[in-house]
């Protein structure tokens, strides 16, 4: 992995990425395969210190709006090969995704989103409680009404897949220049004309906005106004055990989810209804609370009472970068010729940013129109386009 | 801190030539060899070895040892089973004042 804090930036780029955590590297990864020569990203912390580095390595199929179920379904598709691809060790399982619910409201929703997702491709199924004891034998199922499954998702180290991604652009001459900051974005007669950061200006025709939950306050430097609004959600990992526990579990009653990774440990969070969504950056606050480690405790030992004498390690927070329809924002906009974005996955960018970063490479490159990026570009919000995905949890 | 072959995290079984070696595959710093190696996130989270790799950091780049920070410390301070943590009442939500702030990540989230 290269991150060329101590070099002098180019004065100029075909392309200028902002920010390096798994959407930035992925699309300037795909954008020198395309053969885009000179692409730079830049990146105002470490690689993967954003959002990427904080998020559970989860990546599932199960989604309610079709967009979410085909990008997923092609994302998985591409971390099936993604340790060879990159020529890196990405620690992708596929252990399967177990979704669990206590309500009835719940069991049709789930009923309909299995239908959606067989239609598109993707090999879920419906569970009465009792068959969740055949993939988690441990699982308390005492007020479980009804799950879904699909063995075909899975979890991935995000660290390991963006050192990835990075050492792979780094092959093919992308340039990451780590603890630099965009001071400002010009533009010409309605084009992206240079990138100002605080070690210097590249001039450069495409800016790609991937800063994740700081995607707002940047596109604001283009005079953009984003939907899109961050959340404050928390995690955490345990000690180490051997295998025990196959499959992602998710509840849709109360947002926890729990997986364990190559490591042994248990990785997991839960969403907190009472935590307030910020639309200032300067109010990010991912200091850890007690409140969190307390609830997650609590939801793991009544859904996982095996957990009960595991210790907990550590807890972190981390930003979701949030739209009002929990789908993506991708693609151009008009009037502002060579700026793009991939942003807004509402929590769930790292499971799609593979495909996400691929098809939006190749409508940088080439121009030609993306059904799927036109289907989520900014636009949709004027349209009134909104189909709310009713499966994020966390 | 000489010999490469002595451990620096001994509950994650990384060597000092293991460090240094991470360092030069491009991991220059202190989170991202955090990271890539697991130094700092064995049972003593750190306690024992984050000053001994932040100063073995500050060697490798030829900088005063105070140049290099430590990782972001975070809860709880000692390992607690998820038992003693559910056994707890739950806090409110505070949105200025985090129940904990032992966790010194600053407001822009990249330390």
């Amino acid at each position: 992995m290269t991150s060329l804090t101590n070099t002098a930036l180019p004065s100029s780029a075909d392309a200028v990425i902002v920010g390096a955590g798994i959407n930035g590297l992925a699309v300037a990864y795909e954008l020198a395969k395309l053969g885009v020569r000179n692409v730079v990203v830049i990146e105002k912390g470490y690689v993967g210190s954003g959002s990427t580095g904080r998020c559970g390595g989860g990546i599932r199929q199960q989604w309610t709006t079709e967009e979410n179920v085909r990008l997923a379904r092609e994302s998985v598709e591409l971390y099936e090969n993604l340790t060879s691809e990159l020529g890196y060790q990405t620690f992708f399982r596929r252990g399967g995704y177990l979704m669990v619910t206590e309500t009835e409201e719940h069991r049709a929703a789930m009923r309909e989103a299995v239908a959606l997702q067989n239609r598109c491709g993707v090999e879920s199924e419906f569970l009465e409680p009792d068959r969740c004891l055949d993939i988690v034998p441990d699982l308390n199922i005492a007020r479980i009404k009804g799950a879904s499954f699909c063995a075909g998702d899975g979890t991935a180290y995000p660290f390991s897949v963006v050192w990835g991604y990075a050492r792979a652009a780094d092959r093919r001459r992308v340039k990451i220049f780590s603890q630099t900051r965009v001071t400002g974005i010009e533009c010409d007669g309605g084009r992206i004309t240079a990138v100002g950061t605080d070690r210097g200006r590249i001039a450069t025709p495409i800016v790609v906005n991937c800063a994740g939950p700081w995607a707002r306050a940047l596109a604001a430097k283009v005079g953009l106004d984003l939907p899109n609004r961050q959340e404050r959600h928390e995690i955490m990992v345990s000690e180490s055990l051997k295998p025990c526990l196959e499959p992602m579990v998710i509840s849709l009653s109360n947002g926890i989810y729990f997986s364990q990774s190559m490591r042994g440990e248990i990785v997991g969070g839960i969403g907190d209804p009472e935590e307030p969504g910020w639309e200032d950056p300067a109010r990010f606050d991912t200091r850890s609370q007690l409140r969190f480690a307390v609830r997650f405790a609590r939801a793991l030992c009544d859904l996982y009472p095996a957990a009960r004498p595991l210790r907990m390690m550590r807890q972190w927070a981390g930003m979701y970068d949030v739209t009002p329809d929990h789908r993506p924002i991708l693609g151009g906009v008009p009037g502002l010729d060579g700026y793009f974005q991939i942003c807004g996955f509402s929590g769930h960018g790292f499971m799609l940013a593979p495909i996400a970063g691929k098809r939006m490479a190749r409508h940088i490159a080439t121009g030609e129109p993306d059904d799927i990026v036109t289907s989520l570009s900014l636009a949709r919000f004027e349209r009134g386009d909104l189909q709310t995905d009713a499966f994020v949890v966390g | 801190m000489s010999q490469p072959h002595c451990f620096l995290c001994r509950c994650e079984d990384v060597t000092l030539e293991e460090f240094r070696e991470a360092y030069r595959e491009g991991f220059t710093e202190i989170e991202s060899l955090k990271r890539y190696t697991g130094v700092g996130t064995g049972f003593c989270q750190g306690k024992e070895c984050l000053a001994e790799a932040a100063g073995e950091l500050a060697q490798l780049r030829g900088v005063a040892p105070g140049q290099i920070r430590l990782t972001t410390i975070r809860p709880p301070s000692e390992p607690l089973t998820f038992a003693q943590l559910a056994s707890l009442p739950i806090p409110p939500v505070r949105e200025d004042a985090p129940s904990i702030v032992a966790d010194g990540d600053n407001a822009e989230g990249d330390q």
